[in-house]
């Protein structure tokens, strides 16, 4: 099972701030051999979709590829969220493995 | 037929221009050709958004017609990137009515990293870190009620962050 999800999330005038760093390996499974070429060595291991909601509202939706960074980090701003309002942001990977984490708007 | 020195120039000269042209055009992008096709994806990743290897095919798996370069998306990405398997992105997008914000780079295996959908309410404003596999062009792509933007900035990357 992957590390749970950082997250932190503050209200900044009308605007909630969340900001979480997910444990990942996004494995492309790619190396570069000895002339210097990407080849495909192992199975790729990436995120494929992330889902962030406020107290169950969907605020951002992203998809994504083997290109995003280990352990990504994101950031959005979202717009009608209070102080202990509940952020929780699920991913699903390539792998078929899941992760949901929650934290409360401070 | 006498070879004199005139006419084993004319054919030197002729053979080696050959030799250069295949050398220099076509048989890289012969090379290149083959190599395309590197299918970076995880089996059973059908998504043919991430299947583009350019802005113009990503924009039509995505169902536009074509990307306007636009002056009202910010796109901050570092100049020089020491290591191109943490490059920072933040995409800020002053078009109104925003839906969608994507960051791309062709010269990547697949050229999308990441589509991010927004909902109403949600500020068209990202920031995340990504993976590039050589210097390149970084695009932000902004998909509004009214179509697809984009805007683009050179990140020179001194490691490449691909193998891995």
């Amino acid at each position: 099972m992957p590390d749970p999800t950082k997250i932190r999330a503050t209200v900044n005038g009308d605007v909630v701030e969340v900001k979480m760093l997910m444990s990942h390996p996004e494995a492309t499974g790619l190396a570069t051999d000895s002339a210097g070429k990407l080849k495909l060595t192992g199975t790729p291991h990436y995120i494929k979709t992330v889902t962030v909601a406020c107290n169950g509202r969907n605020v951002l939706s992203g998809d994504w590829g083997p290109a995003v960074s280990k352990n990504p980090f994101l950031t959005l701003r979202f717009k009608g969220g209070k102080q202990g309002d509940k952020i929780t942001v699920t991913w699903h990977d390539s792998a078929g493995e899941s992760r949901t984490d929650e934290a409360t708007i401070s | 037929m006498k070879v004199d020195r005139r006419n084993f120039l004319k054919l030197a000269g002729g053979g080696s221009a050959l030799a250069l042209l295949a050398g220099s055009g076509l048989l890289p992008r012969l090379a290149w050709a083959v190599d395309a096709p590197l299918h970076a994806l995880a089996p059973g990743d059908d998504r043919k958004e991430f299947e583009a290897h350019t802005l113009d095919e990503l924009v039509k798996a995505l169902g536009g017609t074509g990307a306007q370069a636009s002056t009202h998306i910010d796109l901050s990405a570092p100049e020089i990137a020491e290591n191109g398997a943490v490059v920072p992105i933040e995409i800020q997008s002053k078009l109104p009515n925003t839906r969608m914000i994507a960051v791309v780079c062709e010269n990547n295996p697949n050229a999308l990293t990441a589509a991010f959908h927004l909902p109403d309410g949600t500020e068209p404003y990202i920031s995340m870190r990504m993976k590039l596999a050589e210097t390149a062009k970084v695009t932000a792509l902004v998909q509004t009620d009214q179509g697809f933007f984009y805007t683009d900035r050179m990140v020179k990357v001194t490691l490449g962050g691909c193998g891995g």
